[in-house]
């Protein structure tokens, strides 16, 4: 049967509901200057203290606008970049002390698909070549047992096993991404970061795109991070949705209680700001427009990041950093004038 | 009411080596004083070659516009030599494109980017062309234009840069501004700003403006009528409210369908369109769309079906009612 050793052999129960526990990651990029005798002039504080739990099963929305470090985060989690402090547990193991062999042998089991479908394919591999590779480079399958598996998979992202010996430049953009995704399942992750998967696509090929994820994980138990700066996609697809600005988590509640109830006004500008296909619903809609754009990562604003565009800010704003704090069951903000 | 720009019958065919493409085929349209006019499509569709067509922009060889009409002001922009349409362009109408770093000269201070035009189309002095320069830097938003105006490109944030994109395409007054995918490349946030401003400076210099995108959300929020566009030709056009109210077009339907709600209550799986959007080699004489409809039947696969009223100026290029699942008239 088709998609049979796909399926979990030996899925990994644990009774923990929290697959993922990111606490206090922080992450700058240094910013050297000279060029015999280098120095450190400043650095991009690209994510700062950033935490959150991630539970087996759910999709965990991050939304930002470009250069919130939402990437980053993502990247960092997955030790693609080593952080400067923080803690990642997955399954209870910390993967930030981790190195070589025991952190490639964790790697298994999490997974990225990424934004560009261009970019993230090798144009000289075959499409078998690329979804095995990860199966032959941890050893889980032999040169037999892989071709198999990628034809399992092929047909699993919905396309024909026969392309397996096409070269990615014979598929449209979709068809790319698909490709991407069928890798990133392959090794049977129990964590996949989807880094703005649907933005380089087209509007109807987003959809098939975005169904293809809900259905594959539904089927494997899959958890997901799903990046992206699309607020009505991420609504659509997360359980829940941590708001980022300038690397600081501003918000973080289910998706409900984010439309419904927005506490931080950067959500409530961010929500403002999309807009929705109802012609008479938008001429009566009330918008927040924010002035300015986004400040330097370089010199982030003191106290809390958003004080430079915020509509209500005060003096304290820039004095102290909000504590991120719990409002209510689930729903947490970090910002001074949530009473 | 009279047409400022009327569109009729446009075809453009681009030779490649892997043959003809026919990219426009047939496309009327025609846009009013004052009117914000949505196209929307997606890539390939035909959308920003119709633009560029009209504007004597497409790069000949290899595109080439082999037939059609657009009058502006009574006048046939198709027929004009280059001398001529160089003087409406940039100054009756003008446009704005996606990427503004690639549209603005990295090696000009954005001072002189801005004056060009003024000095070209309106023989203004250097020194009148920098106070109106600067006039409309105020205008879009930029703060401290006067500072500013000696700044290069790179210097500016991507929302800024599509500031100075717009400031340049405004300064000449033009009749019709030609905006194709300005908000694409920017933040939402960012988005919400240029949009505010658009509208904003449409009440105040009353000029026409043709936005091009394949955002549907955009296009309820900005237009007063929209034209759907698919594989070269136009599929569905009516009044913005019709359009999101009574969609008739399955290619409209699908759209609307594939994109998630902000405002929706529960979680609904999306209708995905399957297949992808042909690129189209002849002349069809079938229905581009048949491939990928749900409602499709014998009459699609050998007639292409032309834009047929529904109702007042909606018109519809589809054999079947996608409500009652038969066959038109």
């Amino acid at each position: 049967m088709l998609g049979r050793s796909c399926d979990r052999e030996d899925p990994p129960m644990s009774d923990d509901p929290i697959l993922l526990s990111v606490q206090n990651l922080v992450k700058h990029f240094p910013i050297m200057r000279g060029i015999i005798i280098e120095r450190q002039v400043g650095a991009v504080h690209a994510v700062d203290d950033f935490s959150v739990d991630v539970r087996r099963g759910e999709t965990l929305g991050l939304v930002g606008e470009s250069g919130s470090g939402k990437t980053t985060a993502g990247r960092t989690i997955l030790q693609f970049y080593r952080p400067d402090s923080g803690h990642v547990y997955f399954e209870g193991t910390d993967l930030v002390g981790l190195k070589g062999e025991e952190l490639r042998r964790m790697r298994r089991k999490m997974q990225m698909i990424f934004q560009d479908p261009y970019a993230s394919l090798d144009p000289r591999m075959t499409v078998g070549d690329i979804i095995s590779e990860p199966l032959m480079a941890h050893q889980l399958a032999d040169r037999k047992e892989a071709i198999e598996k990628v034809e399992e998979l092929l047909y699993l992202v919905g396309l024909d096993p026969t392309y397996i010996h096409r070269y990615p430049h014979e598929f449209s953009g979709g068809q790319r991404q698909r490709i991407g995704i069928a890798r990133a399942i392959s090794l049977q992750p129990s964590l996949v970061i989807c880094d703005e998967p649907i933005s380089a696509l087209d509007v109807s090929i987003k959809a098939q795109v975005v169904n293809l994820l809900e259905d594959l994980q539904d089927r494997f138990n899959l958890t997901y991070i799903f990046i992206a700066h699309d607020l009505s996609m991420v609504k659509h697809i997360s359980d829940r949705v941590a708001v980022m600005y300038l690397g600081v988590i501003m918000e973080l509640t289910d998706r409900e209680e984010l439309y419904n109830k927005p506490l931080h006004p950067y959500t409530q500008a961010l929500l403002s700001a999309v807009p929705i296909p109802d012609p008479p619903f938008e001429r009566k809609r009330q918008r927040i427009i924010l002035q300015g754009g986004i400040p330097s990562p370089v010199n982030p604003p003191s106290g809390c990041r958003f004080r430079t565009r915020c509509p209500i800010v005060m003096p304290v704003c820039s004095e102290e950093k909000p504590p991120f704090r719990e409002m209510g069951s689930g729903h947490f903000v970090a910002c001074h004038a949530v009473p | 009411m009279t047409e400022l720009l009327d569109v009729q019958g446009l075809e453009t065919k681009i030779n490649t080596r892997d043959g003809t493409i026919h990219a426009v085929n047939g496309v009327s349209f025609s846009l009013k004083k004052g009117e914000i006019l949505g196209i929307v499509g997606e890539s390939g569709c035909g959308k920003s070659v119709t633009m560029l067509s009209v504007m004597h922009l497409i790069p000949s060889p290899p595109g080439k516009v082999v037939a059609g009409k657009a009058l502006y002001n009574h006048q046939d922009l198709l027929q004009m030599s280059n001398k001529e349409i160089r003087k409406i362009r940039g100054s009756q109408i003008s446009m704005i494109f996606q990427d503004p770093m690639a549209s603005l000269n990295p090696v000009l201070t954005i001072g002189f980017q801005l004056t060009e035009p003024l000095m070209a189309h309106l023989s203004m002095g250097k020194k009148e062309a920098r106070e109106r320069a600067i006039e409309f830097l105020t205008l879009v938003g930029i703060p401290s234009a006067q500072e500013r105006m000696d700044d290069y490109p790179h210097q500016f944030s991507g929302g800024m840069q599509q500031r100075v994109m717009i400031a340049m395409a405004l300064t000449c007054n033009p009749q019709v501004l030609i905006a194709d995918e300005p908000s694409t490349a920017l933040d939402v946030t960012i988005q919400a700003q240029i949009i505010d401003l658009v509208k904003g400076l449409r009440d105040k210099i009353g000029m026409a403006i043709i936005w091009i995108t394949h955002d549907l959300g955009i296009i309820a929020e900005l237009a007063d009528r929209v034209d759907v566009m698919y594989a070269g030709y136009i599929i569905e056009e009516a009044p913005v409210d019709s359009l999101y109210g009574n969609p008739q077009h399955p290619y409209t339907l699908g759209l609307l369908g594939s994109l998630p709600r902000l405002d929706s209550k529960e979680h609904r799986r999306l209708t995905s369109i399957d297949g992808m959007p042909p690129v189209l080699r002849e002349t069809p004489h079938y229905c581009p769309f048949a491939p990928r409809c749900r409602f499709v039947m014998e009459r699609c696969q050998h007639e292409n079906s032309p834009l047929m009223l529904v109702e007042k100026d909606h018109r519809v290029a589809c054999w079947v009612d996608p409500v009652t699942g038969k066959t038109r008239r």
